[in-house]
């Protein structure tokens, strides 16, 4: 699957057959509903082309299994869902420390605690703000569709390598679940020099060690500053986000991950209702576009957020909006999609009021 | 002259050890060094370190090295190892690491057979966080969370490592030694090269738990802390080969 003819596709094989094709020499892995597929898949494929595959024990070892693996400088990942990705939090602040390209991909089921396998997007806050102790911060890409799970798989790849630092897919059970017509083309990155850091044994060198302790406390601060440089060199140069139709909108509907779908069919819906909407949709949430959402605010488009949370990226937009236009959100925790008939009402219902006071 | 000793070319010349006066740790440390330059292996090395007393071998051992979080060294080891098949790949890691925290890590990394090695320094105690009572402390043993002595109703039993990893049908060999004197050094040196050995025949996992005093936290002079080893621990936790695939072979 490496040309440009187009293949019926289950979201979660996409994020498989596109690890395989970015160079993916090692996958770890715990099986958890909705992502269990990606596993699979891959462990016929990876040993067929003599790649790494282990059943892992339990996340905790599949992540430290990756830091291992991503430390030589090859690729790696693994993949699980909401409530194991919790498990992983530790590791993944052992990651952003110890400054190692690890990829995950979290296929979201519903939480909190165990939840259920319904779609929701409730890791918004777990993968963007995090659960590891310290100050870190992952790269956290939304596709919102399969053919952008491929896509996003590649460039998780190689974002991790470029800025030696973890990156998180984070889809959704209804992308790892759906088949879509998809892509695959050629990883359209370029290979990243990882000579100066790896891991390869002390030949012609002294030994290298890659760890986040640092006894000496000058060291520690200043080891900090340098991931915070990092990471804004991150948010200058990769934040991306995909508006339609906001240069005359008077509301944006913001949305991420396959949310995205339906706020863009119900602005269509709402554009013919004589309703001026547009879409804002972020597809790096961390970094996040807050500067392109705080020059719309400016212009004083009012953002609606649609979210399958209780509103967790609710408040990166109230953030970025920083009260320079009102806020809203639609939302449902977890479950059927919200639809692009509830969405369109709830506008409506939105605009009525607003009109109805003056606003 | 005849130079007889010196720093092991696999060791940091800078270095500043980290372990308290008395404590095997170093000796530890340094076979491992020493067996590293012996067995020609240092240009192909890749540790992955661990989390206690052991947490700075970074700055001890010139070779690669990986910090793994509490208790996934081998977790970690496997990793490297997967991706590397070709490297020398070994775990240095204390038995709370091992076989508290870090337990389910070891056992699988044991049943995978995966070829790494993994060497346990088992001192009965956490020592880094100062003498609290770990998987290893034996019964009566008063550390500062059992100030009363370990104690069966509240603390349950300590385990005995290489016997369990030796029940592992990945482990190619497994062993207990200690370093209180000069032929358990000796033996100690011997069980290490075995457990590296089978890794580089790709024979499966090699383990090595070493008994080890802590002066510091035993509240004992280097020599009583020793003179412990002998008379209390090793009644609990005997020395011995548990398990060589070779030696069956043979």
């Amino acid at each position: 699957m490496k040309n440009n003819e187009k293949v019926l596709i289950k979201g979660n094989y996409a994020i498989a057959q596109a690890a395989i094709n970015a160079g993916c020499q090692c996958y770890f892995g715990y099986p958890m509903t909705p992502q269990t597929e990606i596993g699979e898949y891959l462990s016929s494929k990876m040993p067929e082309l003599g790649r790494g595959f282990v059943c892992a024990e339990s996340e905790l070892a599949a992540i430290n299994m990756v830091i291992g693996a991503v430390s030589t400088g090859v690729k790696a990942m693994t993949t699980s869902s909401s409530c194991a990705v919790a498990l992983m939090q530790e590791a993944l602040s052992y990651a952003c420390g110890d400054e190692v390209p690890v990829v995950l991909v979290n296929v979201m089921r519903a939480g909190p605690g165990l939840g259920y396998i319904y779609p929701a997007q409730g890791d918004y806050n777990q993968s963007v703000y995090g659960g590891g102790n310290g100050d870190y911060k992952i790269i956290v890409l939304a596709p919102s569709t399969v053919q952008e799970c491929v896509n996003y798989t590649y460039r998780a790849f190689y974002l991790a390598q470029k800025y030696r630092n973890p990156v998180i897919l984070l889809a959704d059970g209804l992308l790892g679940q759906m088949m879509e017509p998809a892509s695959f083309g050629e990883n359209p990155y370029p290979e990243v020099d990882v000579s100066s850091w790896a891991l390869t044994g002390a030949k012609g060198r002294e030994g290298r060690a890659i760890y986040s302790c640092a006894p000496d406390e000058k060291k520690q601060i200043q080891h900090i500053y340098n991931l915070f440089r990092k990471f804004e060199v991150i948010a200058e140069n990769e934040t991306s986000y995909d508006e339609f139709e906001v240069e005359d909108a008077d509301i944006i509907l913001t949305a991420f991950g396959s949310m995205t779908r339906n706020i863009k069919a119900a602005m269509k819906v709402l554009r013919e209702k004589g309703i001026k909407a547009g879409c804002f949709r972020p597809i790096t949430l961390s970094p996040f576009p807050s500067k392109r959402i705080n020059e719309l605010a400016k212009q004083g488009k009012d953002f609606v957020v649609v979210e399958m949370n209780m509103g967790q990226m609710l408040k990166d937009v109230e953030y970025s909006v920083k009260g320079q236009s009102k806020v809203s959100l639609i939302n449902r925790p977890c479950g059927e999609w919200l639809s692009v008939e509830e969405i369109v009402s709830s506008v409506e219902k939105m605009v009525e009021v607003s009109y109805a006071a003056g606003i | 002259m005849q130079q007889v000793f010196s720093i092991p070319n696999s060791m940091k010349k800078d270095f500043k050890y980290t372990f308290c006066p008395g404590c095997d740790h170093g000796i530890a440390v340094r076979l491992v060094a020493e067996l590293i330059d012996e067995m020609g292996l240092k240009e192909k090395t890749i540790c992955s370190t661990s989390i206690g007393c052991s947490v700075f071998l970074y700055d001890f051992l010139d070779v690669d090295c990986i910090e793994a979080p509490h208790g996934r060294a081998c977790a970690s080891a496997t990793g490297v190892k997967r991706a590397n098949p070709d490297k020398f790949v070994f775990t240095y890691q204390g038995d709370g690491d091992f076989a508290s925290i870090g337990l389910a890590e070891s056992m699988h990394t044991a049943l995978r057979g995966e070829k790494v090695a993994a060497i346990c320094i088992n001192n009965t105690t956490y020592g880094m966080t100062g003498g609290q009572m770990g998987p290893t402390t034996i019964m009566g043993q008063i550390t500062t969370t059992s100030p009363a002595g370990r104690n069966v109703d509240y603390n349950g039993y300590p385990i005995k490592i290489a016997e369990h990893i030796a029940l592992c049908d990945g482990t190619a060999f497994s062993a207990r030694v200690a370093l209180d004197t000069v032929p358990h050094i000796n033996e100690a040196k011997k069980a290490l090269k075995k457990a590296f050995q089978v890794q580089l025949d790709g024979l499966g996992f090699g383990f090595v738990e070493i008994l080890s005093s802590c002066p510091t936290n035993w509240h004992m002079s280097p020599e009583d802390a020793h003179k412990r080893v002998r008379e209390e621990m090793m009644p609990v936790f005997p020395l011995g080969v548990f398990k060589d695939i070779t030696a069956e072979v043979k």
